[in-house]
């Protein structure tokens, strides 16, 4: 019993000294924010949910250097469209074009990288080049055969992402055709890495998936006779592709949000952005 | 034998029992926290998937009709309707109980009744070894070798299917319904044995005839404890059933069951898309309630 007392009062003393060490800990480093900066900025950021990841390892890298607190909400494009001209976010991130109605607004967007999708088949697959209308056609089953298209005598067999993913709402976007009409008998995979290992298991199989997903297990579909390359995207050649936008309402940014945006354009921010898998803008 | 004691000795007896008494008590409300502990969880569990699954029926206006009959299930456009779920639900469980408990009844006699000791030794852990698996394992097994043995020796044009879905089902009622058939047919009493054997009757008569009705309500209460195990299994069925939006007409359609449509949808589901998948919860809540209660009304009768 004595025993188990002493360790009982050693954990409380432990726990009590975490807390005061931890409490110092934070003074310090309010104080050395005071120091060099002068204020404790925030910057608040809410849109898109494909955009979020690369801002929040954006934002990670930065807060290392400064002391700027950058909050970021992933709650979708639109909303986060919404919040910036409403005020309540001073950054919205979208990952599709701002529509007329949206730029009437007096907002400012600038492009800080690029997001290529490809359609990817079965590496045994004849087809290689298709158009954008035929791609809408596999997807909402007007064509079931992979010889219409010029290929073997092959069922089609349609992999798609889950409703609500980003992915699947900017591919549909751009391919134009709405979830209701999306071929019912579609699989529906789980994530990019999901999607491919389907695809490259299945002869019939195909499928859409990041740039960054891309490798020999699976084949990709050159769209129009144009690769699916990060140049081509930024030629504006390829079409399957969206930009990741960072939107502010004109005069409404701040001194810490414009040096988060600076940072993320220049060299070391378009890195960070290549090695999360987006297409650097420069 | 009683030793003489001083008051100071007295005292100090006391206080030791006093302070024994005080542990006692103290850790016997341990004890009952314990035990609150789970019904608490599930209350908790329940008030929020209901209360959470009824709001758009209750204040946004959705019919639940709708909402069990609808075969459209498109949360962009608005439309919730899982009856294509609630068919592959019951056709998976359905398929895999066809499949798993003839497996299952027959390995548990086996183990009880016909295998060796020394065999028995090596089989039964290796049962119970395939229930401590994690289920994705499963999936991931079911998607590298099932899909694509349906695919190559069928010509299916797609793996992920409800056969799938049925066959790694089928696998992983197993453990449960060995472990407690075999628990149930160990508990027939060894007279009955005897006495069949003593009449002439075979060993397989005997099995079949007098130890098998012997041991009714153990094996139903195993069976039905398989199936809970096939309704709410998620995360392996997920990789194998393509999770396809169709009533299924037949074995290689694929199939999304109720518990693949929450896990798949909840990462991105915000609303009324939320609320809905939680009412999915709630009908798939429903299911294992049945299944419950069917199981007391078995256990009450292998009772009496």
């Amino acid at each position: 019993m004595i025993s188990l007392k002493k360790v009982k009062m050693g954990l409380i003393m432990l726990s009590i000294l975490t807390v005061l060490t931890a409490c110092t800990n934070n003074n310090n480093n309010n104080n050395e924010t005071q120091d060099s900066n002068g204020s404790n900025a925030t910057v608040s950021i809410s849109g898109s949910t494909s955009v979020g990841p690369l801002a929040e390892k954006l934002a990670a890298k930065y807060t290392e250097k400064d002391n700027t607190k950058i909050e970021i909400n992933q709650i979708g494009s639109s909303a986060g469209i919404t919040n910036a001209i409403s005020g309540v976010s001073e950054i919205g991130m979208s990952s599709r074009d701002l529509k007329e109605e949206e730029r009437a607004n007096g907002l400012n967007e600038v492009v800080i990288a690029y997001d290529g999708i490809v359609v990817v088949t079965h590496p045994s697959n004849k087809v290689k080049d298709l158009t954008m209308e035929q791609i809408k056609q596999i997807f909402t089953g007007e064509v079931t055969n992979w010889k219409e298209l010029g290929g073997d005598d092959l069922e089609i067999v349609v992999v798609s992402r889950e409703d609500g993913s980003g992915s699947r709402d900017a591919f549909q976007e751009i391919v134009d055709y709405s979830s209701g009409e999306l071929i019912r008998n579609s699989i529906i995979a789980s994530g990019n890495g999901n999607i491919k290992t389907t695809v490259a298991n299945n002869k019939h199989a195909v499928g859409f998936i990041s740039f960054e997903y891309i490798d020999e297990s699976i084949s990709t579909i050159d769209i129009n006779g144009v690769e699916a390359t990060a140049e081509n995207v930024l030629q504006e050649k390829y079409s399957l592709s969206r930009p990741f936008l960072f939107i502010y309402k004109e005069g409404q940014l701040t001194d810490a949000g414009q040096l988060f945006i600076d940072f993320i354009l220049s060299e070391e921010g378009q890195l960070i952005a290549a090695e999360a898998g987006a297409i650097p803008v420069k | 034998m009683s030793i003489p004691t001083t008051n100071k000795q007295a005292e100090e007896i006391g206080k030791a029992n006093k302070r024994k008494y005080m542990l006692e008590r103290a850790s016997q409300r341990v004890f009952l926290l314990c035990a609150l502990l789970s019904v608490i969880t599930l209350l908790l569990i329940i008030g929020f998937v209901f209360y959470k699954g009824a709001h758009p029926f209750v204040a946004e206006g959705y019919s639940f009709i709708d909402f069990i009959f609808g075969s459209d299930w498109v949360p962009s456009e608005d439309k919730f309707g899982i009856f294509p779920m609630i068919v592959a639900s019951i056709y998976a469980t359905i398929g895999a109980l066809i499949i798993g408990v003839p497996i299952g009844l027959f390995t548990a006699i086996f183990l009880a009744e016909i295998a060796s000791e020394r065999l028995a030794k090596i089989i039964s852990p290796a049962v119970q070894l395939l229930a401590g698996i994690p289920s994705v394992l499963y999936g991931v097994f079911g998607l590298a070798i099932i899909v694509p043995f349906l695919q190559d020796t069928f010509g299916l044009v797609k793996g992920q299917s409800l056969i799938a879905v049925i066959l790694v089902l089928a696998i992983m009622m197993l453990p449960t319904i060995v472990t407690v058939a075999e628990t149930a047919i160990r508990a027939v009493p060894q007279t009955y044995r005897e006495g069949s054997l003593a009449l002439g009757v075979s060993q397989i008569g005997t099995i079949f005839k007098v130890i098998v009705p012997a041991a009714k309500s153990g094996i139903m209460t195993a069976i039905v404890l398989g199936l809970g195990r096939a309704i709410g299994e998620t995360m392996a069925v997920i990789l194998v059933a393509g999770n396809s939006l169709i009533v299924p007409t037949s074995l290689t359609d694929s199939v999304r069951p109720l518990t693949t449509n929450i896990a798949l949808e909840m990462g991105y589901a915000f609303g009324t898309h939320q609320e809905m998948l939680f009412a999915t919860g709630i009908v798939l809540f429903s299911f294992i309630l049945i299944l419950n209660f069917v199981l007391a009304k078995i256990s009450a009768k292998g009772g009496s």
